[in-house]
């Protein structure tokens, strides 16, 4: 059985929570009774949670407990068979393009085009969305400014390091002014300094613009005591809440304990 | 600055237009920094316009066929097969890159803008025929000094309608394609399966009464095929004419291939189900 509380709230332990599908205002986005098949394996079973605006929520979980999948539902890049997805009040299924101007996305596969430069990745981003070219070049300045590589705004993608390819991606990310960003495991592939870096950057925003951001690991570290957590396993979610308050419902000293105990004694 | 959340649903149609605007420069930009890509699509007509017609030009003799009103030599003939050849290559190479782009992420990219698929689609479409165009105009100079001309210059204005719907039309049958390969691998398979077949068996290398002459079969399957009805509205086109039944194939071939593709693309249906985690 799932469960799902309002991120932010008092951790309710395994008890059967609210889908509370409907309530569009709870939060920036609201996944409810969300499954997914593929043929026979089940990936995605009854997944509901809230995302708070203006906080930092964490989509843990291990390789092949269905994060890819849930985003490239939210992405619209697969199909839909079960639930609802909206994003203040829209539905995406009824109304995909309200919800995906909304969003900003970091996929975990790279996503820059190589050959163009940062300035022309950004620009066609913004048309992609609609901005004029100017309020798109302002914005672009904007955005570089915020992930600290303004100066590089000139150079071919081909050009920077993993770990600025990667913030590239976050400030293209931003250019539609998203109420949710959502990242897949942005951080693969990056060394620990860039992962910091990264990571420090986001947590930036969420402090500074209010902004409501999903990001999906399965790194304990990149975790901090007050996140929001949203934990899936094996297709199911086997808690939300805040990391310290999971922690202490599960009795445990560390999140990995915490997480090990809720995911192996709920398996099966 | 987060808080300004789009005031209105939906997009304005300038919008639209800025959204196609990015497209057709990002394709153009794409492969204008494709500098191999661009000298090979220009290489292979003129391999076959230089080579294979020189040599061929002898056996096949002049020929008198429709809209030609005096024998032509045979490279002035194959020219607007060349034309379309051009295409047909740059539409399917096209359809690779969206295979690869969706296989390296980058389509997703384009996938995941608001606007509605359908547009995105026909957009990336309209950027693919865009860059076919900048192809076989480049042929097209080069040509002129080998003395294929249009009658008129005029005729280098009246091509351009056909060679932007023969564009479209080729370019949509490589997006539908491009919906239906798994794997990068497999356009090996559409080159041998699609690409040459089309060419061999279509009024681009010799007119459909010669080919009648030698198999009504093989002539029956070149009377039907797209290509076939491509080549003959540039042709005429060329000597600023008109077919209007080649005109009215591409038409209807060019709605069922990007309506199709536009089906296949939708995640409800097609491509979406494919990809597993």
């Amino acid at each position: 059985m799932t469960t799902a509380t309002r991120s932010g709230d008092a951790f309710k332990g395994t008890t059967r929570g609210t889908t509370g599908g409907t309530t569009h205002d709870a939060g920036a986005l609201t996944v409810a009774n969300v499954s997914h098949v593929y043929g026979k394996k089940r990936a995605l079973d009854h997944v509901s949670f809230t995302l708070a605006r203006g906080r930092f929520s964490v989509l843990l979980g291990l390789n092949g407990a269905g994060k890819t999948t849930l985003f490239s539902l939210i992405t619209r890049l697969q199909a839909f068979q079960a639930g609802t997805i909206s994003l203040d009040g829209h539905d995406l299924q009824r109304d995909p393009g309200e919800v995906l101007r909304r969003l900003g996305i970091v996929f975990q596969a790279r996503t820059l085009d190589l050959d163009l430069t940062v300035e022309q990745n950004l620009a066609y981003h913004a048309a992609l969305h609609g901005l004029p070219a100017r309020l798109a070049r302002a914005r672009a300045g904007a955005v570089l400014e915020r992930v600290d590589l303004a100066e590089r705004h000139g150079d071919k993608a081909r050009d920077l390091s993993g770990g600025q390819m990667r913030r590239v991606e976050i400030a293209r990310a931003l250019l539609h002014q998203p109420r949710v960003l959502i990242l897949d495991e942005p951080t693969v592939g990056l060394d620990i300094k860039a992962r910091a870096e990264v990571l420090a950057h986001v947590r930036t925003l969420v402090a500074e613009e209010g902004i409501a951001v999903l990001w999906a690991t399965h790194l304990f570290d990149e975790i901090d005591a007050d996140d929001d957590l949203v934990i899936l396993h094996q297709g199911r979610v086997r808690g939300t809440g805040r990391a310290d308050t999971i922690m202490e419902q599960m009795g445990a000293a560390t999140l990995t304990e915490a997480f090990t105990r809720m995911t192996t004694s709920e398996t099966v | 600055m987060r808080k300004a959340a789009p005031a209105s649903p939906g997009f304005s149609l300038f919008q639209y237009a800025i959204c196609l605007n990015g497209i057709l420069w990002r394709e153009t930009l794409r492969f204008l920094h494709q500098r191999e890509r661009f000298v090979s699509a220009l290489v292979r007509p003129l391999v076959w316009l230089f080579i294979f017609a020189a040599g061929f030009r002898a056996g096949a003799g002049p020929l008198l066929t429709p809209p030609y009103t005096t024998p032509v030599p045979y490279e002035i003939y194959i020219a607007p097969g060349l034309m379309a050849v051009i295409q047909l290559f740059n539409g399917m190479q096209s359809s690779l890159s969206m295979v690869y782009d969706r296989e390296m992420g980058n389509m997703r990219i384009l996938l995941v803008s608001p606007f509605p698929r359908w547009f995105l689609l026909t957009a990336k479409l309209c950027a693919g025929t865009l860059v076919s165009l900048l192809q076989v105009y480049a042929f097209l100079v080069i040509a002129w000094f080998w003395d294929i001309r249009p009658p008129s210059l005029f005729g280098y204005v009246a091509v351009l309608p056909a060679l932007v719907l023969s564009g479209l039309m080729l370019g949509a049958l490589g997006m539908l394609l491009s919906s239906q390969i798994k794997q990068l691998e497999n356009f090996a398979g559409v080159m041998n399966f699609v690409i040459f077949p089309m060419f061999f068996a279509s009024t681009a290398l010799y007119p459909l009464i010669r080919i009648r002459e030698g198999s009504p079969k093989l002539a029956f399957v070149a009377s039907l095929n797209p290509l076939t009805h491509a080549v003959e509205l540039i042709r005429f086109a060329f000597q600023q004419q008109i077919n209007w039944l080649a005109l009215a194939v591409v038409f209807i071939a060019t709605a069922l291939f990007l309506g199709g593709a536009i089906v296949a693309y939708d995640p409800a249906r097609g491509l979406g189900a494919r990809r597993s985690e």
